[in-house]
């Protein structure tokens, strides 16, 4: 991330397939890791870690989603719907039989990877915008699944109350308690995306997005890995949806509309398709900018406007500044945040010998 | 360029991580913070964009009247456009801003926040809307519907379409037009037993969101049901869309009962306008019109400021939901203020500051709702309306029906989970 690579050679493969390309790497990650362990947690206000939860939330789905379109090239409206299926499975789970959340969270996410590898059987034959329709309809018909089906949903209002996480004696429920609960998700999250594009899978979906022919010839099983591919992202959206379940204390259908899907394709375009810390960018971006343009706005606007018209003018403007600061960064850089860092970071390398 | 481009990012990302560390502006010391949700930019900005200056004119009417009990009240707004996680960090700010109650708008919010509410000890209200179950008391400790559950909307309808039908609905074909989503299913239950214990016939027509295709619905309802009334439960858009379908295909408005999400000056004129909607009955929570002390003070707060009665005054329906919420909550305030003496009050006292409210009608735009520690709806009562001349009439005063059924569901509803 933040280093300068001078003089590296490597001279076998595992050092050049390292997770940390040099050493100081590992101090990097282990300042992150003590500013979001220890100092961030311990000294913001709630608020703020409430936000930095959203983040979370988002970070985790927005990586799956970034594995199967960002890294195996397959669109998908559907992300949404594959979180309420984990979530529904989840506070079924945990209604009817009592079962303790690491079932219930392993389990939603098999389920929403079962119901995710069915709604992408039309990827094998459909790519790009056609895929992109047989997903949405994924998206509807699970939607209204869960709508009628009362077997699922637990009654007409489609909303099922869960309880709590317990990590032993301890009652998981103030915002610090679920910032610490979500970052263990997030590490391995990140982590466990790190790692599939390191192996055989990672580099079949690499090949299978860059040229799907090429790759079958090569002797990838495209059947198998575009599969896989909808299997795995659908996975972290079940766990997604699972985490936000128990972040909120229930589940309910109307959490996981289409809305929902859009918002996270909108994160992992604007961060960076195929990159886990464009995933990430995007999920702060995502979530962040709304809050950072109303505070904006409430400390700017009263010098332009009366209070009564600020009000009104707030949401409506957030909407046009968070539109329009979408489309001034992926006109700066098409490939999204994570390109951007990474041509502001090359620029300081050199600097100040830009020549 | 290139370089310049990066390094000016850079600088914008600086300065919004700045921005996002600044503390928030403290409040007033001494105010009272009323948390207010609203939706002026999403889906039911119909409803947002006219409620919540209705909210704020009551505030603003109180504080200019020297505030509740001396002190001063502030609603400090957030827009989360129908959206769940805007809702939830709304929620967390008011939290830090030291709300002592919440005015949460829209279902999946005051689901969302169901947990957290009762946890921090924070009382929210769902005003016609979220789950009629939370008129439980009991099992809801912080969540107040104050104001006409849909369990209580269809009861209040069936009891209407009987005096309308001449005081017997033996035999009688009533049919239910609803939006498909769990709100718009939730009075089915309550329906389904009225028509048991009526002897009437019902019939359900779904109509998938988003709400703006019911053609099909409706003529199957005029032409092969031929239903004697209709009770319609749409949102948003769709109460205008059903006003026009039912108008082309020459079915009597008169015959038309709406919840009171369809019954707004918008949803009129929407489907064109008060001449077209001539004859359409629809369901109050709150009083309609222009006519009302409270209104009148508003008016003259304006004219004192030297400035005209805001444009959303018009649209009565939806601006006087919001000065009811508005005034409910400034009554649980007041109640909690005058029973703690200090003044120090927190979402307990202003729990059972809700929980006293009784007879308090603002001069008839709210009805005379008892809430209680058991039941925080407050005995859903409403008025029915009518489409005559150009504008809204009222036709009953406030009444709530069949209780008994809907206290059976609620109860039910509490033991199932």
């Amino acid at each position: 991330m933040i280093h300068r690579e001078c003089g590296v050679l490597k001279t076998t493969y595992e050092a050049d397939m390292g997770l940390y390309p040099l050493p100081i790497a590992k101090w990097t990650v282990a300042a992150l890791g003590v500013l979001f362990v220890v100092v961030i947690p311990l000294s913001l206000h709630e608020y703020y870690l409430s936000v930095a939860n959203l983040v979370w939330i988002a970070v985790i789905g927005a990586l799956g989603l970034n594995i199967l379109v960002g890294y195996t090239g397959q669109v998908s409206i559907g992300h949404g719907a594959f979180m309420s299926v984990g979530a529904y499975t989840a506070a079924n789970l945990a209604n009817r039989l009592g079962s303790p959340w690491p079932v219930n969270l392993l389990a939603g996410g098999l389920m929403a990877a079962l119901i995710g590898a069915i709604v992408g059987i039309p990827s094998l034959r459909i790519k790009g915008l056609y895929l992109a329709i047989a997903t949405l309809a994924g998206q509807l018909i699970i939607e209204w699944t869960i709508n009628h089906v009362t077997f699922i949903s637990g009654g007409v209002q489609a909303s099922i109350e869960v309880a709590r996480p317990r990590l032993g004696p301890m009652v998981l429920s103030s915002q610090r308690d679920m910032y610490y609960f979500l970052l263990v998700f997030v590490v391995l999250g990140i982590a466990g995306t790190m790692n599939l594009m390191r192996t055989r899978v990672g580099r079949a979906f690499i090949a299978i997005r860059d040229h799907d022919i090429a790759a079958e010839i090569i002797g990838i099983n495209i059947f198998r890995y575009k599969l896989l591919a909808f299997a795995i992202s659908s996975f972290y959206a079940g766990v997604t949806g699972v985490l936000y379940t128990y972040f909120l204390g229930i589940a309910n259908y109307e959490q996981f509309q289409i809305g929902v899907s859009i918002d996270y394709l909108a994160m992992i375009i604007i961060g960076g398709l195929g990159s886990v810390l464009g995933s990430i960018f995007g999920a702060i971006f995502v979530t962040l900018l709304p809050i950072v343009i109303r505070y904006a706005m409430e400390a700017f606007g009263g010098i332009f406007f009366a209070p009564q018209t600020v009000l009104n003018l707030i949401p409506n403007l957030r909407l046009m500044l968070f539109g329009a600061l979408i489309i001034f960064f992926l006109i700066v850089e098409p490939e999204g945040l994570n390109r951007l860092w990474r041509n502001i970071r090359s620029y300081f390398r050199v600097w100040p010998f830009a020549y | 360029m290139k370089q310049f481009l990066a390094i000016a990012t850079a600088l914008v990302l600086a300065a919004g991580s700045l921005l996002t560390a600044a503390p928030s502006h403290a409040q007033a010391k001494g105010d009272v913070v009323i948390g207010l949700q609203c939706d002026r930019t999403g889906p039911t900005q119909i409803v947002g964009t006219v409620l919540c200056p209705g909210f704020h004119d009551y505030i603003a009417l109180i504080n200019s009247k020297g505030g509740v009990e001396g002190r001063q009240i502030k609603a400090l707004e957030i827009d989360h456009e129908y959206k769940v996680p805007p809702g939830i960090e709304a929620y967390e700010r008011h939290k830090k801003e030291g709300a002592v109650t919440m005015a949460v708008y829209g279902t999946p919010h005051i689901y969302a926040m169901a947990a957290k509410l009762t946890e921090d000890r924070i009382p929210g209200t769902s005003p016609g809307f979220g789950s009629a179950a939370a008129a439980d008391g009991i099992r809801y400790p912080y969540i107040f519907p104050i104001a006409a559950t849909y369990w209580s909307q269809g009861a209040a309808a069936v009891d209407f379409v009987k005096k309308q039908l001449g005081g017997s609905l033996k035999g009688k074909k009533i049919a239910f037009i609803f939006y498909d989503n769990p709100a718009g299913r939730e009075p089915i239950e309550v329906l389904e037993d009225l028509s048991a214990l009526e002897g009437f016939q019902l019939k359900t027509f779904a109509v998938p969101p988003p709400g703006v295709e019911m053609g099909a619905q409706v003529l199957d309802i005029a032409q092969r049901y031929r239903a004697d009334f209709v009770i319609g439960h749409l949102f948003g858009g769709a109460p205008s869309v059903s006003i026009k379908e039912f108008k082309r295909v020459g079915y009597p408005l008169r015959k038309f009962v709406s919840f009171v999400w369809g019954a707004g000056e918008a949803n009129i004129e929407g489907a064109g306008g008060f001449a077209v909607a001539e004859g359409y009955y629809v369901m109050q929570f709150a009083g309609v019109g222009t006519d009302y002390p409270v209104l009148n003070e508003i008016r003259e707060m304006y004219k004192k400021q030297g400035k005209p009665a805001p444009k959303e005054m018009a649209s009565t329906v939806f601006y006087n939901r919001g000065v009811l919420i508005a005034a409910l909550h400034v009554e649980a305030i007041r109640n909690a203020l005058k029973a703690k003496p200090d003044g120090k009050i927190t979402g307990e006292d202003t729990k059972k500051g809700f929980e006293k409210i009784s007879n308090f009608t603002l001069g008839g735009l709210v009805p005379p709702l008892k809430v209680t520690p058991t039941d925080h709806e407050g005995g859903g009562l409403v008025q029915i309306w009518q489409v005559k001349g150009g504008k809204f009439e009222k036709v009953t005063d406030w009444f709530a029906a069949y209780q008994d059924v809907v206290a059976k569901h609620i109860k039910e509803a509490g033991a199932k989970k």
